[in-house]
């Protein structure tokens, strides 16, 4: 049952796209209404894996395995924890949030657009399932040649230079991974006999690889992901990229591709080269502090709305890098957690971004002003999810970012208090880039005389935000359930880098990130119940 | 005796077709629909006969042919290509009103000479094959007889070829004489039980078969001919030359790599590796600065050489399945990029080039569906069939110990990503222009599309299939 659910969950939209590709190109509303629908079905077909995966568990689950490459073992090799249950889940909700809003803003040949959605939704679960790092890699690279066409036909001006440098740098990253997993293949080879790319198997082995290979190995995949994330420096495709790509792009972008660098940091880097990670944990977060510094600072002097909200996009990752190189349960937890949250704030920031493009076809803050009067429903909306993403307490930023920062203080990797008081202030600087834009565009008198007849939110634009703001609220006040569900597998990680921590004085380590302070309580008593 | 006669059936059956196409038309004037038909059915004959072919894995003819397995395999794929060449190319040559049955009989001779390199057991059949496949080549490049490119390509080709082949024949005879023997067993037996005649002269020999191959394939620093012969040539048969040909000419390494160098193994291998590092930087570099589609395919064809040395370079049981599989898979989509291109060509002088592709998207969707599919399998993007083929090339280099060679590999794809997506630039993202693309399409035209695209989508979906047969024959 479960097995046939997330079979379907991965494939539908891919047997929705094929299906579409046969309909006319000029039977639009067919091809709007039938991709909607197939996202929406998506989302609720994968609601139920949430009550399949049992909790207390820390492997994979309802884990399907086909044999596919036999001469190399690589196998068609899906199955979910905790964390990628929760990145299913996003994908799914925030496709039909993207596919939705499209309607109407897209006029130009709609069924290749939504068509290449669709196929992009497939190869994104695909990431977040894959149980073969061959399956992986192929649904990783699969992601590239939709968002290419998202970005380059339907995206902004300087659209083509945006789409190819996004390509091109994606690309350098990933065939560098490439070359590391045949390596971890050949190593399986010489260790257990057999040439494998079973992410199960491989995990096994992999530690055992000696130190000097195991850097270079780490240092293959995390470029790869650092690339995605992005994680200073390597930043630079990404300002261009959501700039250019049209709103729903921007959407899907921001909230989870990205997430597939900070996965494959957790997944692939954390869980395979313990001893490494370990050894890198100062330098990614130290890049992880820049990040967020700087992408803050960049941010406050941006006059384009858009551009503003990309650069707060790296300035967020940074919390969640943060958070994955403390390697403490609470800081990869809030990653995860921050990982959910940025794909909702940030994807409603660019559609409240788009709602003001598509009524005066500019993203100039200059160009606005007292909004807020003619557009009152737009003005509470845009601000919550602007207060989300400030880190607002009450709203789901909040206990992201929080868990982040408290990882970074506890972790005996980073071993210093300085990365998360630093980062801290990314949090004021956040604030003050976020309300200052939101005090420019909505309030004050309306000086633009374009704006003064602009008509509130459409019925369309309301079931697109509404549905984000309801988990806003929700990951605020009471985010157990989505702590609960990627608990065990946060500890399995953090407990297999403790155990190859062995300069580093165990005892106290565990007692440090056990004990926790008395202010998170509800987040306590979930990390304990789920600790072996 | 028969039983001899069967298994080498395919290429049997392919010479006299040949033989028999010329013969007919030099007694019958404007034979040109017979000719056209008869190669077809002659060729799919042949394939029919390849399949079945496959496992009758053995020696016939005193031990000068190789019947069966590798070389029946790769027979399909040279007759794949034979077959597409001829059905893209009579509208490419009706068009440009220079039909004549030879073309046809010209891609049955050359499909004969790669069918005989495939086969070859023995030097002197070696020799022949490649003289059969280089010939006709020489003809085919210089069809257009009033085309100044054409026949510049033609003369070029001719000439260096010519001069090639010189090496070659010295190489061989210089092996011959420190061996005493042509036949690749008895090479491969004088040097393991070190019964060499003129020890000395043998490292010489094999140097120069090694430069004469290495010419025919083009392959670094053999290279220079390879743009300028595959851009003036009538776009079809670039097509045919830089696909079936390279194949088959790399095909004629691999006895060499396997039987015959085991005397001084590491040498070889190292000058192999030092060419393809070569070969994949210099074909990738120099095709990012294209302008024209033709040529920069060309280049890339280069470098796509490269990729397959590396499966000669690291000379084990997988190097040599991944050469094939490469090879393979590189046969459709170079193919289909190059069937898109006759169709878009109009000027008989000047190939078609990115800015002519602009919004071509819009107005061809099929025509740029395909292409864009092609470009991105040759670009090495998952899960098309080019993927798997440099996945299979890099494991094999890094499980021989070249990791180095495999990192040389992923660098030249990355090059090569940039000049790819540059054409889908142009097709999907640009702005339809006054241009001369082709307006019509018939089924004709569209027959080797759909064949290379469902091809190149099939060996990325399920690879092993061909893979795993192919892995059977070196074990």
């Amino acid at each position: 049952m479960g097995h046939v659910l997330l079979m379907s969950v991965l494939f539908l939209p891919l047997a929705g796209a094929l299906g579409l590709i046969t309909v006319p190109g000029d039977r639009v509303v067919i091809h709007r209404r039938v991709s909607l629908a197939i996202a929406i079905i998506t989302f609720l077909l994968s609601l139920p894996l949430y009550w399949l995966i049992d909790h207390t568990r820390s492997d994979f689950q309802l884990v399907i395995s086909i044999p596919w490459i036999a001469s190399l073992d690589a196998g068609f090799r899906i199955g979910l924890d905790g964390m990628s249950l929760l990145l299913v889940l996003l994908t799914t909700f925030t496709m039909p949030i993207a596919i939705g809003a499209s309607n109407g803003i897209i006029t130009k040949r709609e069924k290749e657009y939504y068509t290449m959605f669709l196929l992009l939704e497939t190869a994104m679960i695909g990431v977040f399932i894959a149980l073969d790092m061959f399956l992986f890699y192929v649904f990783w690279e699969l992601i590239l040649i939709p968002m290419y066409f998202i970005i380059g036909i339907w995206g902004g001006q300087d659209r083509i230079y945006a789409a190819v440098k996004f390509f091109l740098y994606t690309i350098v990253g990933s065939l560098l991974m490439l070359v590391a997993i045949i390596w971890l293949g050949i190593y399986a080879q010489s260790a257990i006999g057999q040439f494998t790319t079973d992410f199960i198997k491989l995990r096994e082995l992999a530690p055992s690889i000696p130190i000097e290979t195991q850097r270079w190995l780490f240092t293959a995949f995390a470029l790869s992901f650092a690339i995605k994330v992005p994680i200073f420096p390597f930043h630079t495709w990404l300002p261009d990229a959501h700039v250019q790509a049209p709103t729903a792009g921007s959407v899907i972008l921001a909230g989870i591709l990205l997430k597939m660098g900070t996965y494959g940091l957790i997944r692939f880097n954390l869980d395979f080269f313990p001893q490494s990670a370990i050894e890198f944990a100062p330098l990614l977060g130290v890049l992880a502090v820049i990040g967020i510094i700087y992408g803050a600072l960049v941010a406050m002097v941006q006059p384009d709305m858009k551009k503003l909200v990309a650069y707060s996009s790296v300035s967020h990752l940074g919390f969640v890098v943060l958070g994955i190189a403390s390697m403490t349960n609470e800081g990869i937890q809030g990653a995860i957690l921050q990982m959910v949250n940025h794909g909702l704030s940030t994807g409603m920031l660019f559609l409240c971004v788009g709602v003001l493009y598509e009524r005066r076809h500019t993203r100039e803050i200059a160009e606005y002003g007292g909004i807020a009067r003619v557009m009152p429903h737009f003005a509470v909306l845009f601000g919550l999810a602007m207060l989300a993403s400030v880190g607002l307490p009450g709203l789901n930023g909040f206990v992201g970012e929080f868990l982040t920062l408290l990882g970074g203080f506890r972790s005996p990797y980073l071993n210093s208090w300085s990365y998360s008081i630093i980062s801290a202030t990314g949090v004021i600087f956040a604030a003050v880039y976020l309300l200052w834009m939101f005090q420019r565009v909505m309030y004050g008198p309306i000086v633009n005389p374009a704006n003064e007849n602009l008509h509130d939110l459409t019925l369309q634009e309301r079931w697109t935000l509404i549905p984000i703001v309801i988990f806003l609220v929700w990951i605020g006040i009471y985010p157990q359930p989505f702590l609960r569900a990627s608990a065990s597998s946060t500890n399995a990680v953090v407990q297999k880098v403790l155990n190859y921590s062995v300069p580093l004085k165990v005892t106290g380590l565990t007692r440090q990130s056990s004990n926790s302070s008395t202010f998170d309580k509800p987040i306590k008593v979930s990390l304990h119940t789920e600790r072996p | 005796m028969m039983n001899e006669w069967l298994c080498a059936s395919p290429l049997i059956l392919i010479s006299f077709a040949a033989v028999i196409a010329l013969v007919v038309d030099a007694l019958t004037p404007n034979s040109e629909r017979t000719t056209y038909h008869f190669s077809l059915v002659s060729l799919a004959i042949a394939l029919v006969a390849a399949i079945i072919t496959v496992p009758a894995n053995g020696l016939a003819f005193s031990g000068m042919i190789r019947t069966g397995g590798a070389p029946a395999v790769l027979d399909s794929v040279f007759i794949v290509g034979g077959l597409l060449t001829i059905i893209a190319a009579r509208p490419y040559i009706a068009a440009r009103n220079f039909e004549h049955d030879e073309f046809y009989t010209l891609v049955l001779y050359a499909t004969s000479g790669m069918m005989l390199i495939a086969h070859a057991q023995h030097l002197l059949i070696l020799f022949i094959g490649i003289e059969v496949m280089s010939l006709s080549f020489y003809v085919l490049a210089g069809y257009f007889r009033q085309t100044v490119s054409s026949i510049e390509s033609a003369l070029k080709y001719f000439l260096l070829g010519a001069f090639a082949t010189g090496f070659l024949v010295f190489g061989i005879a210089l092996v011959y004489s420190a061996t005493g023997s042509l036949d690749f067993g008895g090479i491969g037996t004088a040097i393991k039980n070190h019964t060499l005649t003129f020890p000395r002269l043998f490292p010489i020999g094999i140097a120069l078969i090694i430069v004469g191959l290495g010419f025919k394939v083009a392959v670094f620093p053999f290279h220079q001919w390879a743009p300028d012969v595959y851009d003036g040539a009538p776009t079809v048969v670039t097509g045919f030359m830089s696909t079936a040909g390279k194949a088959a000419a790399l095909g004629a390494f691999i006895p060499v790599v396997l039987d015959m160098i085991s005397l001084d193994e590491q040498s070889v291998q190292t000058v192999l590796a030092l060419s393809a590092t070569g070969t994949i930087i210099i074909g990738n570099i120099a095709a990012v600065v294209q302008r024209r589609i033709k040529r920069m395919l060309a280049y890339s064809s280069v470098a796509h050489a490269g990729y397959m040395l590396i499966g000669l370079a690291v000379a084990n049981h997988r190097g040599l399945t991944a050469l094939v599989f490469y090879a393979v898979a590189y046969l459709f989509m170079q193919l289909g990029a190059f069937v898109v291109l006759a169709i878009l060509d109009r000027d008989v002088e000047r190939s078609v080039e990115l800015d002519d592709c602009a919004g071509l998207a819009t107005k061809h969707q099929g025509l740029a569906a395909a292409m864009a599919l092609f470009m991105f399998s040759l670009a090495g993007i998952p899960p098309m069939a080019g993927f798997f083929g440099k996945y299979y090339l890099f494991t094999a280099a890094i499980e021989a110990g070249y990791t180095w060679l495999a990192i040389v590999g992923v660098i030249g794809s990355m090059i090569s990503v940039y000049y790819y997506i540059g054409v889908v630039v142009y097709m999907y993202f640009k702005d339809a222009r006054e241009t001369i693309w082709a307006t019509e399409m018939s089924a004709t035209k569209r027959l080797p599309l759909v064949v290379t695209a469902a091809a190149v989508i099939v060996l990325g979906i399920v690879p092993s299939a061909l893979e795993s047969l192919l892995s059977s024959f070196w074990k």
